[in-house]
């Protein structure tokens, strides 16, 4: 360590959107170039950027040292905590070595980097009510709790509220509504809570929202943007797996029929029938859930896109009347798969974050053979 | 090389110019496909979502399809969302062995067994990894000069990075500029390269699915791409298939050809676009076909 903190300071340019809507201006961009040691952080950089040669930048910090996650912003159009980027990874990150910093996406600019988390943030996290609703009645001392219910909740505890999967949300970029990573995770602290007396009245409430649960498209940004590893997408799927599987909730957004039909066609076929996917989302998860009312609306809605795609040999009538299948002894074996599994009297998870890894992962990118060696000598 | 070749769903389904362009490409590329036919759908995420232990067991038994392969040097996949669903399930079975011996006491019915170790690529990695881009630049008989290409990555095949194994070494969000660029091509860099095509909520939000697919499509079109490429089936459904609905929905005609990524490299590998299944696009490539015409054109 010593050696990486001896090294000189160095060059380093950063090119920052500046905006303040109070001006009347057109966002512009600006540039600075600071000089500072290659382990010193993007914030510290700005700081001295505003020490240096402009007091009007606007920022805003407290800690800097990724516990208060007020420094969120986006370098080189990606999330993160400005405290917690070395200078010298976010050069390596930059096109033509020059920094690029951004406030937040999804949320209004009050001024440069500060967006305006009350307006989207918490007023997010506040629509899950981010609190205990306890089961009465209340211990007259401590609640006793299996250690794993806590440890698990615990990931999502471990969000510091910084924005960086709001900023990222791709659903939020085209449904500004929709509840977001980072109350939804925050909701499941409280779903996944064994004292939370309101488990089925969060869920049902989450489901039904056409902008809650089943908004989010699954495409593992705030993942990625998370600088706590609170997986805010993995949290939305156990929210889902909780509200169908548990509590049976049928939601008016298609999320249980669909998940129901897509489930259920490839138990019945082994690959996915897509002509019967789109009726059973709306209708229900069988034959007949075409003719639901619901169903018939969407198939209508349908015909032109399925015109298309019988136009241009696309889709092909008998690929809608019948599905393609695996061979029926595969079929049977898969079908045996679900019965085992689907008659467990509680569903078997393998939680990461609880267990840990018990050996280092075997894949590599390198390219090994098909066949695995004996365990322990592949890692 | 010999690989146990994964097809998935929707190159047998929807997207049938998908399997039939893979199938003409793997003997330029010297790949032997072994298809598994015997195995069934990955889950595409929303089996994991209704029950993780029902997605991890069918996807180590299509693992263990994949292992029984004499010969294989690996198991592929041509579609993005199979790889994401594969590698969150393997994820989990590689990394306890507890777990995978649960998982294989399913399996043991049927005679199979899952060896933690599988290496699974998409063909998009395996082309960059094992064939190589120089290998592949050296087979190219008609090059895409000219031909301006967005890539179109979608989600699965490029987050999260860790479970991918992106990192400086294997630049796998990179690979296809890399591919395009390798291939002849013009790589056009554009807003939604690497977002969500909207298809996961079609059902769900069907407004907000659209708008995703039509917004990257304009924002490629505002960079002047002629077409876009992809590793996903999933993401061609709701960038062609849907793309005329995706049009009223952010009100601007869009006219933006997509092509699956066997399709692209048979093109730049001298194969005919009606042969890589491409009049089978609902928008038509009018753009690469007219390219394609006119490279043979000038070289006759």
């Amino acid at each position: 360590m010593a050696e990486v903190h001896d090294r000189p300071p160095e060059q380093f340019t950063l090119k920052m959107r500046r905006y303040d809507p109070e001006s009347g201006e057109a966002p512009y961009w600006d540039q600075h170039t600071i000089e500072l040691e290659p382990h010193r952080s993007v914030l510290e950089a700005i700081l001295q950027a505003r020490d240096r040669f402009d007091g009007s930048i606007g920022i805003r910090c407290s800690c800097r040292q990724a516990i208060c996650g007020s420094c969120g912003i986006r370098v080189n159009g990606e999330p993160a905590l400005a405290c917690h980027t070395h200078l010298d990874a976010a050069k390596l990150g930059a096109k033509d070595g020059v920094i690029e910093i951004e406030p937040m996406g999804n949320m209004p600019v009050i001024k440069d980097l500060i967006v305006d988390m009350d307006a989207v943030h918490w007023k997010k996290i506040r629509r899950v009510t981010p609190w205990l609703l306890a089961k009465q009645p209340v211990p007259e001392r401590e609640y006793i709790v299996p250690k794993e219910s806590m440890v698990d909740v615990t990931q999502t505890m471990a969000c510091i509220q910084c924005g960086a999967c709001v900023s990222d949300c791709l659903a939020m970029e085209v449904d500004p509504g929709f509840i977001g990573p980072a109350a939804l995770a925050k909701a499941y602290r409280f779903v996944g809570d064994p004292r939370d007396d309101q488990q089925f009245d969060r869920l049902n409430d989450l489901a039904q929202d056409p902008q809650g649960i089943f908004d989010c498209t699954h495409c593992f940004k705030c993942v990625e943007a998370c600088p706590k590893d609170v997986n805010p997408m993995g949290q939305i799927m156990r929210l889902r797996r909780i509200a169908t599987g548990d509590h049976h909730i049928v939601d008016k957004n298609n999320g249980e029929r669909h998940e129901q039909a897509f489930t259920g066609l490839i138990r019945d076929n082994g690959i996915l029938w897509e002509a019967e996917l789109i009726p059973r989302s709306y209708g229900g998860a069988s034959w007949f859930g075409k003719f639901a009312p619901a169903a018939g609306k969407e198939l209508l809605n349908s015909l032109p896109t399925a015109f298309r795609g019988l136009r241009h040999r696309k889709m092909t009538i008998s690929k809608i009347l019948k599905p393609h299948k695996i061979p029926s002894a595969d079929l049977k074996n898969v079908q045996a798969i679900y019965d085992k599994i689907e008659s467990r009297p509680e569903r078997y998870e393998l939680n990461l974050y609880i267990v840990g890894e018990d050996e280092a992962p075997a894949s590599s990118p390198e390219g090994e053979p098909v066949a695995a060696s004996p365990e322990g000598s592949n890692s | 090389m010999k690989v146990a070749y994964w097809p998935g769903c929707v190159s047998r389904g929807f997207t049938p110019e998908l399997h039939g362009s893979m199938a003409k490409v793997a003997p330029l590329l010297d790949i032997e496909l072994v298809e598994l036919d015997r195995a069934c759908c990955t889950g595409a995420g929303v089996i994991a979502e209704h029950n993780q232990e029902l997605a991890d067991t069918l996807n180590a038994r299509t693992f263990a399809l994949a292992q029984q392969v004499d010969g294989a040097a690996m198991m592929m996949n041509i579609c993005s969302t199979c790889q994401g669903a594969q590698s969150e399930c393997q994820e989990r079975l590689d990394a306890n062995a507890e777990y995978r011996e649960h998982v294989n006491s399913t399996l043991a019915g049927e005679g199979l067994t899952y060896e933690k170790g599988l290496t699974n690529k998409n063909f998009l990695w395996l082309l960059v990894e094992e064939i190589g881009l120089e290998n592949l630049r050296s087979r190219v008989k008609r090059p895409l000069t000219n031909l301006k290409v967005g890539p179109f990555y979608g989600c699965y095949i490029v987050r999260p990075r860790n479970r991918l194994g992106i990192d400086e070494e294997h630049p796998r969000d990179h690979y296809l500029d890399q591919v395009i660029e390798a291939l002849g091509g013009t790589v056009i860099e554009y807003a939604g390269m690497r977002k969500c095509c909207g298809f996961p909520i079609i059902t769900m939000n069907k407004e907000a699915s659209l708008k995703q697919a039509g917004r990257h499509l304009g924002d490629a079109a505002d960079a002047d791409a002629d077409c876009l490429v992809t590793p996903c089936p999933l993401c061609h459904l709701n960038l062609d298939l849907q793309q005329p609905l995706a049009e009223q929905v952010v009100s601007r005609e869009l006219h933006m050809p997509v092509l699956h990524l066997p399709q692209l490299v048979g093109l730049a590998l001298g194969l005919d676009p009606k042969d890589l299944g491409m009049s089978r696009h609902v928008v038509k490539p009018t753009s690469v076909i007219d390219w394609s015409t006119s490279v043979v054109a000038a070289a006759a």
